[in-house]
């Protein structure tokens, strides 16, 4: 098989092919070291991500039944006003990281106030403490949340640059490599073999001229 | 300056709004498709999403898996945990790795 394109086995084809193949190789090296890096870094990550995952959602549990018991306790009218309007707001702050050429978000969050008790957005007076407790627990989880959207994001941002990153090495090692590979050593057989035929024909036309101008014709029947 | 919001039933995200964040019910999976796609063509970096609803968006969070922002988080409602926010988690892996090598420890 000589590729799977038809070459023109001339030197010119030759140098550019051999330019090629240097290219490519170094190519696939660094994507190899690439996609090894991205991978040890992910591993990483994707471990992280499994713990904050676990550790959210047994805390979004939990506030959960704690909400439902401070629901249990109070008219659902009381409730709803008292988390109609809410003293604090969150804003965040997000920034980008470059991991290994990947851009991944790294967020910070801003209360408007700083005072912690303001998550409570209600009176006392007339809510089950409970509710308080019921909040308390969803506020208590918020920084892991904020810290899971962060890692997670990155996961699948990096898992899709792997993927990219993998298909890429893989493409290089066994299609374009081998393809190269094959062409340069058609082009040098068939340039050998080209110069073997002219060696050859010089010789025979030697060996004519030589016979007819010296009669050897002759001389060699005798 | 970016938002944070939180879309699901309303018995499950009420207390978010105590927090500061925003809260959005939804209560079928449409709504809820049609309030993401807002949410993600306004300022907002992350949305937590509930699983009940997740579970048939599929396609939508597909498209939010590869862009930086908005950052769409699984979290679980008052109906429990469908484990979808750790199948997510799984196909991070399945798709870099190419089988699933972490969860499988146990």
């Amino acid at each position: 098989m000589a590729g799977r394109t038809q070459v023109n086995p001339t030197r010119m084809e030759l140098t550019r092919l051999k330019k090629k193949l240097v290219t490519a190789t170094r190519g696939h090296k660094l994507l190899k070291d690439k996609r090894d890096e991205l991978m040890r870094q992910f591993l990483d990550k994707v471990r992280e991500n499994k713990r904050l995952r676990e550790r959210v959602e047994n805390g979004i549990q939990a506030a959960n039944k704690n909400f439902l018991l401070a629901r249990a306790g109070m008219q659902d009218e009381v409730l709803n006003t008292a988390l109609l309007a809410p003293k604090q707001k969150v804003t965040l702050e997000s920034e980008t990281e470059n991991v290994m050429s990947v851009d991944i978000p790294k967020f910070t969050f801003k209360t408007r106030t700083p005072d912690e008790n303001d998550i409570y957005s209600y009176g006392f007076a007339f809510t089950s403490s409970d509710l308080d407790g019921a909040v308390k627990s969803l506020s208590d989880i918020f920084p892991d949340m904020l810290k899971l959207a962060e890692c997670e994001k990155a996961c699948q941002l990096m898992a899709a640059e792997i993927e990219k990153t993998r298909r890429r090495v893989n493409a290089l090692e066994h299609v374009m490599i081998p393809e190269l590979q094959e062409n340069i050593k058609y082009i040098t057989m068939k340039l050998d073999e080209n110069e073997r035929s002219t060696q050859i024909r010089l010789m025979k036309v030697k060996d004519m001229m030589l016979k007819e101008a010296h009669g050897y014709e002759d001389y060699l029947n005798g | 300056m970016y938002r944070i919001a939180v879309v699901g039933d309303r018995d499950s995200i009420y207390g978010f709004a105590a927090l500061g964040l925003e809260t959005f019910p939804a209560e079928s999976s449409e709504e809820a498709a049609k309030r993401l796609r807002l949410l993600a063509d306004q300022d907002y970096a992350v949305i937590y999403l509930t699983e009940t609803l997740a579970s048939e968006l599929e396609e939508e969070l597909e498209r939010y898996r590869e862009t930086l922002l908005p950052a769409v988080i699984l979290i679980p409602g008052v109906r429990g945990n469908t484990g979808m926010g750790i199948q997510m988690v799984k196909k991070s892996v399945e798709q870099a790795v190419g089988s699933d090598i972490i969860f499988n420890e146990k």
